[in-house]
């Protein structure tokens, strides 16, 4: 059975139509790849899946519950984890304490034994901080953890990102963009870390520019332009798909709208 | 801050507030030590809140009213001892905060400033117009705690300054050991993570809402309890307390002093309380020196004087 379910989806900012009647499933161990020319709605459609924006119309179904516009720290209970394109990194904490907030539905507990520092917080705070420590190896920033987070490099913060968004022990991982602004050896590195964490079992959902990379780890293919979805595939097949080459490089009637974009 | 850091901090605030009255030159000092501590107590509220959680209040002297007229009005009118009186005023800040703070905590920025200071106002009008209850702005008596009388039946002989001093200085501590403590937890964590990202810490798991309310709830807490002690050390009080102004000054000590730091916050109420009594010769420019000093704090140190200081301190040594 498919865990991520998306029937119909759609959403408009004043009458415009960003995302429209977008259907797709992602299975555990899967790695689903929605791609399109910038403006296309990926985004979008992520914010709408993870709870951030609500959408207009259509359903999301979660291993079988229904979680239209559900906010997202419930939907964080029930195993789904994001990173964001636009870095969202709570960039006065440390390293460390970045990837402890990942942490945070396994190590909550009441206000009281925060405030008094009782046993039963510190005991779940030490477990938290010894899985994120590992995280962190994982990322390879465990020499930064107790840096500034602030202070770090855009390739870094974007591990960063993964490792606090794989802190929630999630059953599917939404990465938005996971290799924009790094270089050939950083890209090879994510490239490598999501095929594992698919091979886990976890379910990825991934939005991301680098075709090559798309081409070589994506099981699906999602296409969309214009807020709608123009194909879907193995790779292989999307990559011959003639309205998908139209998209990408414009046919001769469309020129001069996207001159405009 | 690790725990080390903890201990560092609350060790030094332990030392000052100990070694301190060496240097006084007379009893008068124990009178300004004590006040100092009361604001640092609500300041180190604000720190939780502005500092943590990343929400700004101007009301935070209503609570500390709320504390203050606490002690003045329930031993006299429910024959509560004044200790207690001090709980009381603290679980009515508390359910105050959570009751005002679930609608208003939604708005963000000024929209949160313009409504806590609304908050704020209401208090203090009703402190000033009750004039049956409260004594209106002349203000009313506060029974004495009882506690001084008692350690001098046992033979510990203290002044008032003296005692004020002590009793302040260790609440002060706790508030400050609590305060850190919750930096380095889970809830501390979810706080600062919402201040720098609300969306961020939601995908995360924090519920937001719930973790804004805690800081507010908190916060009043402390407010409260510092207004309850200066009520019961000047065994007197008006409704000032809740004024306007006084919500400024703690949000402008806790600023001065490093808004995200408890030491800072501490050194912040420092500053700002001894400073009008030196400048008690200047008397007319008090408001604008005081002005003028946030005016640079602002321009050259946005951080805070002691985080600035400390980063100084740090950059030269590597």
């Amino acid at each position: 059975m498919s865990l991520l379910n998306v029937q119909g989806l759609g959403i408009s900012f004043g009458g415009l139509k960003a995302v429209n009647d977008v259907s797709f499933k992602v299975s555990p161990g899967e790695i689903v790849s929605v791609i399109g020319p910038n403006g296309a709605g990926k985004t979008t459609l992520f914010n709408m899946i993870s709870g951030v924006y609500q959408p207009g119309r259509g359903s999301v179904s979660l291993n079988g519950t229904e979680v239209t516009g559900v906010a997202p720290n419930r939907l964080a209970e029930m195993g789904l984890s994001r990173t964001f394109q636009n870095l969202q990194i709570f960039q006065e904490m440390t390293v460390l304490d970045n990837v402890l907030a990942g942490y945070h539905l396994s190590e909550r507990g009441s206000v009281w034994a925060d405030l008094l520092a009782l046993p039963g917080m510190k005991r779940r705070a030490a477990e938290a901080r010894a899985g994120a420590r590992k995280l962190l190896e994982r990322v390879r920033l465990e020499k930064a953890a107790e840096q500034v987070a602030g202070n770090l490099s855009y390739g870094a913060l974007k591990r960063l990102e993964i490792a606090r968004a794989l802190a929630l022990s999630p059953k599917i991982l939404l990465l938005d963009e996971p290799a924009a602004g790094c270089n050939a050896v950083e890209t090879e590195e994510i490239d490598h870390l999501i095929a594992e964490l698919a091979a886990s079992g976890i379910a990825i959902l991934l939005v991301e520019h680098d075709m090559k990379l798309v081409m070589r780890i994506s099981n699906h293919i999602v296409v969309l332009d214009h807020g709608e979805k123009i194909a879907e595939g193995d790779p292989a097949t999307v990559s011959r798909d003639p309205a998908v080459i139209a998209a990408y490089l414009g046919t001769e009637e469309e020129e001069p709208a996207h001159a405009d974009g | 801050m690790t725990g080390r850091n903890k201990w560092i901090s609350l060790g030094v605030l332990a030392l000052l507030i100990a070694l301190l009255p060496l240097f006084f030159p007379s009893g008068y000092y124990y009178r300004v030590g004590a006040l100092i501590f009361v604001n640092a107590l609500s300041v180190v509220g604000l720190v939780i809140l502005i500092g943590y959680a990343g929400q700004i209040s101007l009301g935070h002297a209503g609570f500390a009213g709320i504390g203050a007229y606490a002690c003045a009005l329930a031993p006299e009118h429910l024959g509560l001892h004044p200790a207690l009186a001090v709980l009381l005023g603290a679980v009515i800040s508390g359910v105050m905060a959570a009751l005002i703070g679930k609608p208003i905590l939604r708005l963000k920025g000024y929209y949160l400033a313009v409504a806590t200071l609304g908050f704020g106002i209401l208090v203090s009008m009703v402190l000033t117009n009750e004039r049956a209850l409260t004594g209106g702005p002349d203000g009313m008596n506060v029974a004495d705690l009882g506690l001084r009388s008692l350690l001098r039946d046992m033979g510990w002989r203290l002044s008032g300054g003296e005692f004020w001093y002590m009793i302040c200085g260790v609440v002060l501590l706790v508030g400050a050991w609590l305060a850190l403590n919750l930096f380095d937890s889970p809830s501390g964590r979810a706080m600062r993570a919402l201040h720098g990202s609300e969306v961020a810490a939601a995908t995360v798991g924090v519920d937001v809402p719930r973790q804004k309310l805690r800081a507010f709830v908190i916060s009043a807490v402390y407010a409260s309890v510092a207004g309850s002690l200066l009520a019961l050390q000047n065994g007197y009080i008006t409704p000032d307390v809740a004024g306007f102004m006084h919500s400024v000054e703690m949000v402008t000590m806790a600023v001065l002093g490093g808004v995200g730091s408890v030491l800072g916050a501490t050194f912040g109420a420092a500053i700002l309380t001894l400073l009008p009594q030196v400048l008690t010769v200047f008397a007319e420019y008090e408001q604008l020196v005081l002005g003028l000093v946030m005016v640079l704090v602002m321009i050259f140190l946005p951080q805070g004087l002691l985080p600035s200081i400390a980063r100084r301190l740090k950059g030269r040594d590597e």
